[in-house]
């Protein structure tokens, strides 16, 4: 790509530059990484500077330890939202060190500045924790065999570790032995670290193999805890009143003397938040929670609230519309010369327009956190996806510094993005700090939905030139939605050559990896939404609807030049110029999205002929972003009922190269997952604004895919050993084009709006083109 | 007060009779492991067994259970060894988890009227069972595991 400055989002990078220790402390033998000096990548990330390392060189940021009875902790930064995360993180981590797996146990962390950036989402995890991890690891075990050689009299280039141990001919020593017996000093730079050679993947004991997730039995009788079990001496509860707009709405009264008959009621409060997350919210408490739902139900709040309050989701789509009509404004994120020549010259044409509704995240446990100050700490037991984003907002709320906020880690019952956004950790601080005791917020569903950051509303307009023979020369895509980024994350925000902003979690994507000639990609925010909602980042972010309108055209591209869709893909894809890919970790580049198309073409029977009314439709993406490329590739196997309309999935196949594979039955899951979610978003989920709110705010009207309408679903991974990308999205965005690609072949429908209903479909059907 | 049986204790509470029976148990009764979902019996996360049947705790008021055996998650078996459990953890089903207490007890009673479940028993029997990370088609496995190796525990 010619334009685009990247924050960088990978901290791998920063702790590379850091220092490696190893020394004694306490108990068991601690590694950890010292500071170079001041990041600012960091301090803008974390907002204050570390309290801990004022006046020091050595940084306790703990990644592992070992104890003197030789079992290894491991800290994880990331949430556990069901990917195993904290299984396949230390995995990573004991390969290279050569523990004895059963050994091995998990912390997953709570927040604390010397953690740095604690995210989890992106699919960025295992990306960016293995080669800190692996390296942190392989240090660790480096150290253990010179000490472990001297304790038992030997070279350290005679020795070996495995399995927890040191061993030299027929003499071992333990991991514990040689912390209780030897005298561990080892100090790395960081050109030592960076110079530490990692295992050749033949050598690698742990990774690309299957073992028992960690999380998983905790999961199963009931014992794991999630926020919403949270619990502390002497709280009280709260349920908020939502006000009518997300923005500008402001208490003009609360009449509860309906609630004062509530056994339990306590009293409402309209929370002052000097941070402006939750503008207007009165939060009613009550001594337990079912009496806090009903005294809510009771309690009447007057409201005034801006223009928001009107909004519906035919307006937002309009207002997408004007803004793309418009040649100003926007961004170009790809903007190569020549394209309007292009289009101009063109022999053959298309131009489509595909949209997308808006999408509610529903994680199954609404949003909820437990807040109360302790020892002049404000404590907040909650779920979260990115600590250091809400941490600031916090301390703004709150009007204390952040070394005087923790947030306590706890399992998260579902995250999906919905929990990248801290949001509900405002008004649950606010309501204790308002009181002076702890407070336990709980949302009900209804809360939860209307306090969603939903999937934005999108309008995409796409255009491909072709020369004589079915060429492509020029290619142009434009989209316009509501940018997530943009409220939540601005400092995430990049800019194009011009310094036009853009937010590259609802772009990327339509900078794909086919060659097309002259390309152009502009993205446009919808201002409108931006006003009335607070658009979110939900699995997949842009690239569930992106790769929605991309793939969809290019199959509409394919036919209109008479060229079977995965031929026309694969010529596209022949990994020239910019599309050749780089190390690390896009190595291969184009060539690696062909062989994951050309392989689940043939898994699932590409070009055989199909029953009536059955059709297979193709769709691929490179997932989340070209730094990071999960190659992924999908045929659906759809049946179209022509008079309902109903369209029965009867199976999907996927091939996905996410590089090295750290866990492959954890991985098979996030894949599993990610097309599911995909066909439930495609046929069963979506949304509308209606008066500046979701108009579905619980599962009577809201609705998911259920086990029956599961179909079968085939997935195959590339073996490789590339570096390992991100598996908890990329395979989200295909399974929707792919399904209406499939309808296309089955009927001859073209739907070009998501999600696919029935009555779409027969409007399809009856008015073909 | 309202009186029952929770997991083979008798149990007296004192949250009024149209409580719903979820929070008296996690609440009160400190048992978090049956979930708050929806609210509505539309997610199947509150899943316990009344008198050996599964109910939707968010909308049961603990006083229409009043003498009742009530199971949850922590009652199905004493160490977390159903068959369920054991083929859940071998199947590696959950993800988030937060379902899954309700999953499993949905199927517990499932497997009690079908021992030898057809898909279509279980499509029908776990369809009010919402899996929002779509752990769906290791549920259907694991719930054919657990029922084969009870057939083979009951037949010996």
């Amino acid at each position: 790509m010619n334009s685009s400055s990247a924050p960088d989002k990978s901290r791998a990078h920063l702790l590379s530059r850091r220092s490696f220790l190893i020394t004694m402390a306490g108990a068991g033998v601690v590694l950890g990484y010292a500071r170079s000096g001041v990041d600012a990548l960091e301090s803008m990330a974390s907002g204050a500077p570390e309290a801990s390392s004022a006046g020091e060189l050595f940084e306790p940021t703990i990644w592992y330890g070992i104890s003197p009875a030789g079992d290894v902790t491991v800290n994880v930064i990331r949430a556990e939202m069901g990917q195993h995360i904290g299984t396949a993180c230390a995995r990573i981590l004991a390969d290279e060190l050569e523990a004895d797996w059963g050994k091995v146990r998990v912390v997953t962390v709570d927040s604390d500045p010397k953690w740095g950036e604690m995210v989890t989402g992106g699919s960025w995890s295992v990306w960016q924790t293995f080669p800190v991890f692996s390296r942190a690891g392989a240090a660790g075990r480096m150290a253990l065999i010179e000490e472990g050689a001297r304790l038992l009299g030997a070279s350290p280039q005679s020795c070996t570790a495995r399995l927890g141990a040191v061993h030299a001919g027929g003499r071992s020593i333990s991991y514990g032995d040689i912390i209780v017996r030897g005298n561990l000093r080892r100090t790395y730079t960081p050109e030592q670290l960076k110079e530490i050679p990692l295992k050749a993947p033949r050598d690698r004991r742990l990774i690309g193999r299957d073992t028992l997730a960690l999380d998983i039995a905790s999961k199963t009788d009931g014992k794991g805890l999630y926020g919403i079990d949270a619990a502390v001496d002497g709280m009280i509860y709260g349920r908020p009143k939502i006000p009518p707009t997300r923005y500008d709405s402001k208490v003009i009264s609360i009449d509860d003397s309906a609630a004062k008959n509530q056994p339990g009621y306590i009293r409402s409060i309209a929370l002052d938040d000097p941070s402006g997350t939750v503008p207007g919210w009165v939060m009613v408490y009550a001594h337990n929670f079912p009496a806090a739902i009903r005294a809510a139900d009771l309690v009447k709040v007057k409201w005034s609230s801006g223009e928001a309050a009107h909004v519906s989701e035919r307006d937002l789509q309009q207002r997408a519309e004007q803004l793309i009509a418009d040649p100003k404004g926007g961004s170009l994120v790809v903007d190569d010369p020549g394209v309007d020549a292009a289009l101009a010259s063109a022999k053959q044409k298309i131009e489509r327009t595909y949209t997308a509704g808006t999408v509610m995240h529903y994680a199954l446990e609404p949003v909820n956190a437990l807040a109360f100050e302790k020892d002049g700490i404000f404590e907040i037991h909650t779920g979260n996806q990115w600590q250091t984003l809400i941490l600031p907002v916090l301390a703004k709320a709150l009007g204390r510094s952040q070394d005087k906020i923790v947030m306590r880690s706890y399992l998260l019952g579902g995250g999906f993005g919905r929990r990248l956004d801290g949001d509900y950790a405002v008004p649950a601080a606010l309501a204790a700090k308002a009181v002076g005791k702890p407070v336990k917020m709980i949302c009900t569903r209804e809360d939860d939905m209307r306090f969603d950051c939903p999937r934005s509303p999108s309008v995409q307009v796409l255009r491909m030139g072709f020369a004589d023979g079915g060429q492509v020369i020029a290619m142009d895509h434009q989209a316009a939605a509501g940018w997530p980024t943009a409220t939540m994350a601005p400092a995430f925000l990049m800019k194009d050559a011009h310094g036009a902003p853009f937010d590259p979690f609802a772009i990327h994507g339509a900078d794909h990896w086919y060659t097309v000639g002259a390309q152009r990609v502009r993205a446009i925010q919808n201002d409108l939404a931006q006003r009335t909602f607070r658009p979110g980042w939900l699995r997949s972010v842009g690239g569930g609807w992106l790769y929605w309108a991309l793939e969809s055209f290019m199959d509409e591209a394919a036919h209109a030049i008479g060229i079977d869709p995965v031929a026309f893909r694969l010529r596209l894809l022949d990994g020239a110029g910019r599309n050749a890919g780089s190390a690390p970790n896009s190595v291969g580049g184009a060539k690696r999205q062909a062989a994951v198309i050309a392989r689940v073409a043939q898994k699932a029977g590409w070009g055989t002929v199909m029953p009536a009314d059955v059709g297979l439709g193709i769709a691929s993406s490179f997932g989340q972003e070209r730094d990071m490329p999960t190659w992924c590739a999908c045929v659906a196997r759809v049946r179209v009922d022509r008079t309902s309309g109903q369209v029965t999935v009867e199976k999907l196949t996927l091939v996905v190269d996410a590089g090295t594979i750290i866990h492959p039955d954890g991985a098979a899951a996030q894949v599993e997952g990610c097309a599911l979610w995909g066909l439930s978003m495609a046929l069963y989920e979506g949304s509308e604004f209606v008066m500046g709110q979701p108009k579905d705010l619980n599962l009577n009207t809201y609705t998911l895919l259920r086990m029956g309408n599961v179909p079968d679903v085939e997935i195959e991974f590339i073996p490789s050993t590339e570096a390992p990308v991100g598996l908890g999205e990329p395979a989200t965005a295909v399974i929707a084009p792919a399904i209406a690609n499939a309808i296309f072949a089955a009927s001859g429908a073209r739907l070009r709006h998501l999600p696919i209903r029935p009555e779409d479909v027969r409007q399809a059907l009856a008015h073909p083109g | 007060m309202t009186t029952f049986n929770l997991n083979g204790r008798t149990v007296s509470v004192h949250s009024p009779d149209d409580v719903p029976l979820l929070w008296v148990i996690r609440d009160e009764l400190g048992l978090t492991g049956t979930k708050f979902g929806c609210g509505i019996g539309y997610c199947g996360a509150c899943t316990v067994h009344v008198e050996g049947r599964a109910t939707r705790s968010c909308i049961t008021s603990v006083g229409s259970i009043a003498g009742a055996d009530v199971t949850t998650i922590e009652g199905l078996h004493p160490e977390g060894k159903h068959p369920l459990q054991l083929a859940w953890i071998e199947l590696q089903v959950p993800q988030c988890g937060y379902c899954q207490s309700g999953q499993i007890m949905q199927a517990a009673t499932l497997l009690k009227d079908y021992p030898d479940p057809t898909d279509q028993d279980i499509n029908a029997v776990m369809a009010g069972s919402l899996c929002r990370c779509m752990t769906y088609i290791r549920i259907r496995k694991a719930i054919k595991l657990a029922a084969s190796r009870m057939r083979e525990g009951s037949a010996t």
